[in-house]
């Protein structure tokens, strides 16, 4: 809490500082009346010594809180209670640990009494650092703000610097995205390396059994054969939900664009894009709690066997139902793309409306169209909560819809919650899934976008 | 003319009057009926399946709200052995509160009026309504009051609908002193075993600070990249490196963030599990994107010669973006924002991955805390036995449909209110 | 024509005899800017070749020219609007009042106050009227009190004649005024920061005749006060407005002089062709 005190206290002092910067500017754009004589306005030099004080001192802080921890410790165990810790290093890191969150508040009694007797030392230590810490940071801002403050002058360019800080900020923000991608895709490889460390990367992509444990059974078979996640993921995204939102999204398009009045249109591509709002978790609630028994009891009453109450065909309809605005925005957008002048070409002879449609807008908008399903493929595929509310958890490749299948996001949940060890093959099976998950969707997309803008460029 | 006969025979003038082209016209007017009727089939079929989930879920919701009670007379001032109104007014009143021991009163009022087993008919938090009741209206204690307590589930299922062959023989038995009244606890109350004692408000509390960390990370730094990407970025391989990175981020599968959430911010950096910074921070990165890609399109759309009219009487570039450009470019950038906000906050999967499922019986005090959020709270809920949460579950998804309906709501009225044309 | 070019008297100026069109130095007035050799390039392509012009204080010069014969270009230059442009390259020397607008010490936006611009097409910033034109002194810090403000924002609507018609409504926002009306409080805006030179492109070409003699007018009432450099495609309006025109073809200035001279009696056969009507 005193960290947050300390930053409230950095800030205000900027704000000090900015008006000490403003009122000096103040004064001498007020002698030197001459145009251009003055570079800045004295808003930009007030900001020019706010940035001297607060900047150095906040960078100070973010290293000071990097380092202390190590700093903290070595002076703990300089102290007289630290002779009596075990020699073995992870016995001591647990109790230096527990000593630690004791002296930090963070817990309130030690399960080790060796623990209780290194809390003070901690204790001692920690405010000894934090205070060493604070007195810095302070003394940073007076310093600094100081120093900015002698420098200003007429000729400062301080507005010139400000936009250069200013730049830096921006450029920063837009590198958070490139961050996070490499982020993603050094934890997922990171993490599965480890498992396949483990266990044998071609097990894993080719085997056929999924039975996930965390020890390997007598034949050194460990039950990481992802292929029947991958059938079910396919059988559920590709091709069930396909089969449901293809048809509906693309019908739905051409009757909204070629056939609907305005007012109808108006009224109806909100509503159909409402489908695409609703979060996922309803849609896995309302397949789990109406679909799936539903199409069981039909299931069972036309004499199918191996029915289940979670069935790969009430999770793909769902999912397929959840696309639909997906696949006929992108239709709707691919049919707009057409010129005009072809669809009038082909009514100018004569042909009907849906003559013109069925053989000259479709066939010109495919590729449009295609890429508009790979990306809804990529979308399904990696989407989590209808799958596991509704398709279950038994690895079956089957072809049967009405069996439980499961998916690849399915067992990610599976394997990530409830009690884990993060270094168990188990839990690491799951970045090691993700991984897969993560470049499968990403070369869709990238091959979709191809498709898509060479369609565009076709027609531009 | 007459060269050309020679080779090619002369073509009869098509009869279109006769009856094979008639019916070959008829034929293609049939297909032509048949597609479109076909659309219109696919645009129905769509609809209603919205219209079929929205009709269940209110159908079944709706009775979340409410709960079903039976009377119970408290003859408080023979069993409080004379306790006064003023003990409860003021700050000390919870505390008196606490040593009347009402649980004990609330049973020995039920076993008098309902028999030995009269207390299996009701919730078994039922009572705490009553030190509410105290707490607002002290003056009951010293009378015999009546008060409405909820019953048990099985029975509350049993006479909103139709319940297990036992809860529905008590339900006939008591069927004229049975009655419903409104589920104040759904709105005030946290997570709990019981149906009759759970409430949203923990975990819409949990959503609230959860999306307040999202907004206050995603908004600037998406809009500050869309700024940069679209008045600063210099045309090079770099650029275009943040740039994939962006559209690549608004396709990757939420669950994937949940992975990088894990990884990073509960394994690298050792945040706490479970709680609602972490889970702002997880979907703050998925949200960016979508704030990035809308407020690119709006910074586009404010015409150049705004631009150029700034430049023109030496406003420097960063004023120009900051006085002129991103004003302008403010509601298309909000729009995004609140739809981008929508999606996060029915997000359900990455926060299942940072732990943020657990029982939360507190609302969360803070961002450290363990929270969980409104679809998480319904993931959960419909993952139980007990039929009494089937209601529950649903009426819990009409609040968060209620929340995402508003956003929406807002965003096309921001849209419509200030949408330029230039 | 004739008693427009009297007050300028152009007989005693040196530089109508000048035949080639290189730099010629302008007559009345101090010489306020100064251009040599100058090139820009658009990547690989020469948008302008080896310009010299200068521009002086009580004289309106105008820059005609086909389409595309990179009269704007070259206004840009003049107060570095170029600089937006990622791929626009621009060399040799531009001074103004002596010094060299492109030295790496120059601040651009110092510049871009003492040399104001007005655009082809109206554009006043989608706010009030008011603050259209108090928002050049805001940045710059000319003013260090509301009233003096007030007085900026009056004085400039008056220049340019527009005081009469908005004073009531200095809160309605500007792009509700009509098309001639923007283009006024566009100059306006462009008096408000206290300029020495005024680039006005192809300002009148959106505008309906009535609004045109206006800002026809205007111009006249500002000369003196700025120097003032305009474009137009308009030939009538350069003879109209202008003492000084510069005829630029296909990058290349073909001719300089006194306005009057280079309607009535031009010295290079393109420059004929263009007036005559042969092309453009």
């Amino acid at each position: 809490m005193t960290g947050s005190i300390l930053f409230m206290l950095i800030i205000v002092l900027g704000g000090i500082a900015w008006f000490f910067g403003r009122v000096k500017a103040s004064r001498f754009s007020a002698d030197n009346k001459k145009r251009g004589a003055v570079h800045s306005l004295p808003n930009y030099h007030g900001w020019y010594v706010a940035l001297w004080a607060i900047g150095p001192a906040l960078l100070f802080l973010m290293i000071w809180n990097m380092a202390s921890p190590a700093l903290i410790t070595d002076a703990a165990l300089t102290s007289p209670a630290a002779e009596q810790l075990p020699q073995d290093p992870f016995a001591r890191g647990a109790i230096l640990a527990e000593a630690r969150s004791i002296a930090s508040g963070q817990q309130v009694q030690a399960f080790n009494p060796l623990s209780q007797s290194m809390v003070e030392p901690y204790r001692t230590a920690i405010s000894y650092y934090r205070t060493l810490g604070m007195v810095a940071a302070l003394l940073l801002v007076f310093a600094c703000g100081a120093f900015g403050w002698l420098k200003l002058k007429p000729e400062l360019r301080a507005r010139t610097k400000i936009e250069r800080v200013t730049m830096l900020l921006l450029l920063f923000a837009s590198l958070i995205a490139t961050i996070t991608t490499i982020g993603i895709f050094v934890s997922l490889i990171f993490e599965s390396a480890r498992f396949f460390s483990m266990v044998s990367p071609i097990d894993f992509l080719f085997g056929t059994e999924w039975n996930p444990k965390a020890v390997a059974g007598p034949r050194g078979e460990t039950g990481f054969g992802a292929i029947p996640l991958f059938w079910g993921t396919v059988f559920i995204g590709a091709i069930i939900a396909m089969i449901v939102a293809i048809p509906l999204g693309l019908m739905s398009a051409i009757y909204l664009t070629q056939y609907a009045p305005p007012n109808f249109r108006a009224w109806m591509k909100p509503i159909l894009e409402v489908l695409a709002g609703v979060p996922t978790v309803v849609y896995g609630y309302f397949a789990a709690l109406t679909v799936a028994p539903a199409l069981r009891d039909f299931a069972v009453s036309i004499g199918i066997s191996g029915a289940s109450s979670e069935s790969a065909l009430a999770a793909g309809v769902v999912m397929g139902i959840m696309i639909i605005p997906f696949v006929s925005s992108m239709a709707d957008d691919s049919i707009a793309a057409v010129p005009s002048a072809m669809r009038d070409g082909s009514l100018a002879m004569g042909a009907t409306k849906s003559e013109t449609i069925k053989k000259v807008l479709i066939p010109a908008a495919l590729p449009g169209v295609v890429g508009g399903v790979l990306l809804a493929v990529s979308r399904a595929i990696g989407e989590t909560m209808i799958v596991v509310m509704a398709a279950g958890l038994a690895a079956n490749m089957t072809a049967n819809p009405f069996s439980s299948v499961t998916t690849v996001t399915t067992q990610i949940v599976k394997l990530l919650t409830g009690d884990q060890e993060f270094d168990s093959p188990k839990t690491l099976a799951a970045f090691a899934l993700g991984l897969v998950l993560f470049i499968v969707t990403l070369l869709l997309n990238l091959i979709a976008l191809r498709v898509v803008k060479k369609y565009r460029e076709a027609y531009e | 003319m007459n060269s050309s006969a020679a080779f090619v025979e002369e073509r009869n003038p098509t009869d279109w009057q006769s009856d094979a082209m008639q019916q070959r016209i008829r034929k293609r007017y049939a297909a032509e009926r048949r597609f479109k009727a076909l659309g219109i089939s696919a645009i129905i079929l769509s609809a209603g399946f919205l219209a079929f989930l929205m009709i269940v879920m209110v159908g079944n919701g709706l009775r979340g709200f409410t709960q079903t009670e039976l009377p119970v007379e408290i003859d408080f001032p023979a069993m409080t052995g004379g306790a006064t109104a003023d003990q409860f007014r003021g700050a000390n009143g919870p505390a008196n509160l606490r040593t009347l021991g009402v649980q004990d009163i609330v049973n020995t009022s039920v076993q008098i009026q309902y028999g030995e087993e009269g207390s299996e008919l009701f919730s078994a938090g039922g009572w705490q309504a009553v030190n509410q009741e105290i707490l607002k209206n002290p003056q009951i204690v010293e009378t015999k009051t009546t008060l409405y307590l909820p019953v048990e589930s099985e029975i509350d299922v049993a006479f909103k609908g139709s319940g297990s062959e036992t809860a529905e023989n008590k339900v006939a038995e008591l069927k004229d002193r049975l009655s419903t009244g409104f589920n104040w606890n759904f709105l005030t109350n946290s997570d709990a075993t019981d149906p009759m004692q759970v409430g949203i408000w923990g975990a819409l509390k949990g959503s609230l600070i959860t999306m307040f960390i999202t907004l206050l990370i995603a908004f600037p730094i998406g809009v500050l990249s869309a700024l940069y990407l679209e008045e600063y970025a210099p045309k090079n391989r770099f650029t275009d490196l943040i740039e994939v990175s962006i559209n690549n981020l608004a396709a990757v599968p939420s669950i994937i963030f949940g992975l990088l959430g894990l990884a990073v911010f509960l394994n690298l950096f050792g945040l706490p599990r479970s709680a609602a910074l972490v889970g702002g921070l997880t979907l703050a990165l998925m949200t960016m994107p979508v704030i990035v890609i809308s407020g690119r399109n709006a910074v586009k759309a404010v015409p150049p010669s705004i631009r150029e009219a700034a430049l023109g009487i030496g406003a420097s570039q960063m004023q120009v973006v900051f006085h002129h450009v991103l004003p302008l470019a403010l509601p298309g950038i909000l729009t995004g924002t609140i739809i981008g906000m929508a999606r996060a906050l029915g997000e359900t999967a990455p926060l299942l991955m940072i732990g943020m499922r657990a029982f939360i019986a507190t609302p969360p005090g803070g961002i450290v805390e363990p929270a969980t959020v409104l679809p998480v709270q319904i993931f959960l809920w419909s993952d139980e036995v007990n039929r009494g949460f089937v209601e529950k579950t649903s009426a819990a998804i009409i609040v968060l449909l209620l929340f995402l309906l508003t956003m929406n709501a807002l965003a096309i009225y921001l849209r419509n209110r200030f949408e330029t044309r230039w | 024509m004739t008693e427009l070019l009297d007050s300028t008297s152009p007989s005693e100026s040196p530089i109508m005899t000048e035949t080639t069109a290189s730099a010629i130095s302008a007559g009345d007035g101090p010489l306020k800017m100064t251009t040599r050799n100058v090139d820009v390039f658009y990547g690989e392509k020469q948008a302008i070749k080896d310009v010299s012009i200068d521009v002086t204080m009580d004289n309106v010069t105008a820059f005609i020219g086909p389409s595309g014969c990179g009269k704007s270009t070259f206004l840009r230059c003049l107060n570095r609007m170029n600089d937006t442009i990622p791929i626009a390259r621009v060399t040799g020397d531009i001074t103004l009042e002596g010094e060299d607008i492109y030295a790496p010490k120059m601040d651009v936006v110092q510049l871009r106050a003492r040399v104001g611009m007005v655009f082809q097409k109206p554009n006043p910033f989608p706010k009030s009227i008011y603050d259209n034109i108090a928002y050049g002194p805001r940045i710059h810090g000319l003013a260090s009190s509301k009233d003096e403000l007030d007085n900026i924002v009056e004085t400039s609507l008056q220049r340019a004649g527009l005081w009469g018609e908005v004073q009531d409504r200095l809160q309605d926002s500007g792009t509700a005024l009509s098309g001639g009306q923007q283009q006024r409080l566009c100059i306006a805006r462009a008096i408000a920061v206290d300029p020495e030179v005024i680039l006005m492109d192809e300002p009148c070409s959106a505008l309906d005749p009535i609004a045109t003699a206006k800002i026809e007018e205007l111009i006249h009432e500002l000369r003196g006060k700025y120097a003032i450099v305009i474009v137009t495609h308009n030939m009538q309006q350069a003879a109209r407005v202008s003492q000084r025109t510069a005829f630029f073809h296909l990058g290349t200035l073909v001719e300089y002089g006194v306005t009057s001279d280079i309607f009535t009696n031009p010295t290079e056969e393109k420059t004929r062709d263009y007036i005559t009507g042969r092309y453009g």
